[in-house]
């Protein structure tokens, strides 16, 4: 398990699962598997300020339209650099547009976050409700229609070896997975980090001990709303269509299914809960062709209330997939 | 100019119609170890919440060394040197001693946001010192075997002591003790007592402390103010606080028989 904490194996074994479905799996389990990274995206974000901070947000798929938009936008209307490049574009616009939606984090959480519990629930809800019927009322964002036409990631020709639209869009979504899980995880390990937990353990202790709790607090929702603007990037240009019916209220308490489902404060926990939540549905489609019946949903549903009535803190709690191998180490020895 | 490095001039706090502490002032001087007694409601927690920024004074003022610390966030007073444990714990329960410990000393930490991404050499350097100082602490209050505990799950005592150190972490001037010894037995009470006369040396604290074990308030506090339906009744040294009539009917109620004889007669 040593060889896990190596960034370069564990990320070549990524690459090697990419070039895997890349060639062995058609197009719609490819699709599934960008989802699951957008959704990760998703859910390790939400996780910094549901999870880590203690505060809860609603409205984390507003923060993802505006990223979405802004990219699936800026890569019709502006330009794009040619062949490989174009690659380049997208990066930046995906960044930009994470940008943009942790400026509208800064200026949403400034007030709202001087409010706990329910009512900061309630106003987040408001907020990405609000951003939804905005983006519906845009005409020049195409109103309810939405966008269609995004363009995918391009296929690179280099020489003459082909890497393709999937592979492409695979790691462009690998990276962003990888710089969001490395940005929080070490964050969690500085002194920031803890202050975040101290907001969540008890925010009268915290300010005592000279923690100013609204500055962190506005600090976990400007960076998880960056991320999750770029989580909406990625999710424009692999589906190449959104509309504001794209990023409903759903989509948020999906995104807190998966914080919750996974542990509240846990990295791994977001990571196995988004693959959990994404494929499962998928994978329960095949079930009608046995039973007759769509049993996809109550499937879905119960499995989600078997695992919070058996694991009430989720699957890995607060703790990392690391510390789990501690210990089973440990006991084994 | 005195030698008061906390200052309170005419303090008052108004809950609605509730008068929680009226017309209070007092000075505590540096180095001294101070307490603050009174029965039950008489508005001790609620003067220390003043002083921490908890709640803003319905009028008076706060100075320390001369600052007026009104209309300041807890966590800007705490940045200037006053510190506070709490009288029904406030420990970060769900994190690990020596986490709860650290974050008290956040605010020394001058490194950004970016270079915790990159593992700076300013990054490591005040994360050693900060674990370094942090055990450093643990150790003076026998608590460095724990560091990795879960802080909730430490028995009472330890508890409270965890509270101390958290607050010692944050480097304070002055030092407030909400009840440092409730529900410690009498032997911890007495190490507490040390500890505390202790601390106060070596890291040259001013201490003003709430407590209802008079034992404690007696054995180590040389200026006690006694408060009593929120107002000042009687400030001196233990000597004369425990002879002050007043004290003790505030503590014991009025002797009405003696009362009524007095009319009598």
């Amino acid at each position: 398990m040593k060889f896990l904490k190596n960034p370069a194996i564990s990320f070549s074994a990524l690459m090697i699962l990419g070039i895997v479905l890349d060639f062995g799996f058609n197009a719609y389990i490819q699709l599934t598997v960008l989802f699951v990274l957008v959704n990760c995206m998703m859910a390790m974000s939400l996780n910094l300020v549901n999870g880590y901070t203690g505060q809860f947000s609603l409205g984390h798929a507003g923060f993802m339209a505006i990223g979405a938009y802004f990219s699936a936008y800026a890569s019709l209307n502006f330009p794009v650099l040619p062949g490989v490049l174009s690659i380049l574009s997208f990066t930046i616009y995906a960044f930009i547009g994470g940008g943009l939606a942790a400026l509208f984090g800064y200026i949403v959480g400034l007030p709202s976050l001087r409010l706990k519990g329910d009512y900061l629930a309630i106003v987040t809800l408001g907020f990405g409700e609000i951003i939804r019927v905005a983006l519906q009322n845009l005409n020049f964002l195409g109103g309810a229609r939405g966008i269609s036409g995004i363009p995918s990631l391009p296929e690179i020709r280099l020489g003459g070896f082909v890497l393709d639209r999937f592979f492409v869009s695979y790691s462009f979504a690998i990276f962003w997975c990888l710089l969001c899980f490395f940005v929080i995880w070490r964050l969690m390990k500085s002194s920031h980090g803890r202050s975040f937990l101290s907001v969540r353990e008890d925010e009268i202790a915290a300010e005592a001990m000279g923690i100013n709790t609204t500055k962190t607090k506005v600090r976990a929702f400007v960076l998880s709303s960056f991320f999750a603007g770029v989580a909406g990037a990625m999710f424009a240009h692999f589906t190449n269509y959104i509309s504001p019916s794209s990023f409903t209220f759903l989509m948020s308490v999906n995104a807190i299914i998966m914080v919750v489902l996974g542990g509240m404060g846990s990295m791994s926990g977001s990571v196995c809960a988004a693959l959990f939540i994404t494929i499962l549905p998928e994978a329960l489609r095949s079930l009608k062709d046995f039973t007759g019946v769509d049993l996809r949903m109550v499937i879905y549903s119960l499995s989600l209330i078997l695992v919070m009535l058996l694991r009430p803190q989720g699957m890995f709690g607060e703790e990392e997939i690391t510390d789990l191998w501690r210990r089973y180490v440990k006991r084994s020895s | 100019m005195s030698n008061a490095l906390l200052e309170v001039k005419n303090l008052t706090m108004q809950f609605g119609g509730l008068k929680a502490v009226d017309g209070l002032s007092f000075k505590v001087n540096k180095g001294e170890l101070a307490g603050l007694i009174g029965p039950n409601g008489a508005g001790k927690t609620t003067v220390f919440n003043m002083l921490t920024g908890v709640y803003l004074p319905t009028m008076g003022s706060v100075h320390l060394e001369g600052l007026v610390l009104n209309g300041k966030k807890p966590f800007q007073i705490s940045h200037l040197g006053l510190t506070r444990t709490f009288q029904n714990i406030r420990l970060f329960k769900g994190l690990s001693v020596i986490e709860n410990v650290l974050i008290a000393g956040h605010q020394h930490v001058t490194y950004g946001l970016f270079n915790s991404f990159f593992l700076g050499p300013k990054f490591r350097a005040e994360e050693n010192e900060l674990f370094n100082s942090a055990r450093e602490l643990l150790k003076l209050f026998d608590l460095e075997t724990k560091e990795n505990e879960k802080a909730g799950s430490l028995p009472y005592g330890e508890q409270r002591k965890l509270e101390i150190v958290r607050a010692l972490m944050t480097k304070p001037k002055v030092i407030l003790l909400d009840e440092p010894a409730a529900g410690m037995n009498h032997s911890e009470t007495h190490s507490l007592m040390d500890l505390i006369a202790r601390i106060r040396t070596e890291f040259n604290l001013t201490v003003l402390l709430i407590e209802h074990d008079m034992k404690l308030v007696m054995g180590i506090c040389e200026n006690i103010i006694v408060l009593d339906h929120g107002c000042k009744i009687e400030e001196g040294n233990p000597g004369k606080i425990q002879n002050s009539k007043k004290v003790i009917e505030a503590y014991l109620g009025v002797d009405e028989d003696a009362a009524e004889n007095g009319r009598a007669h």
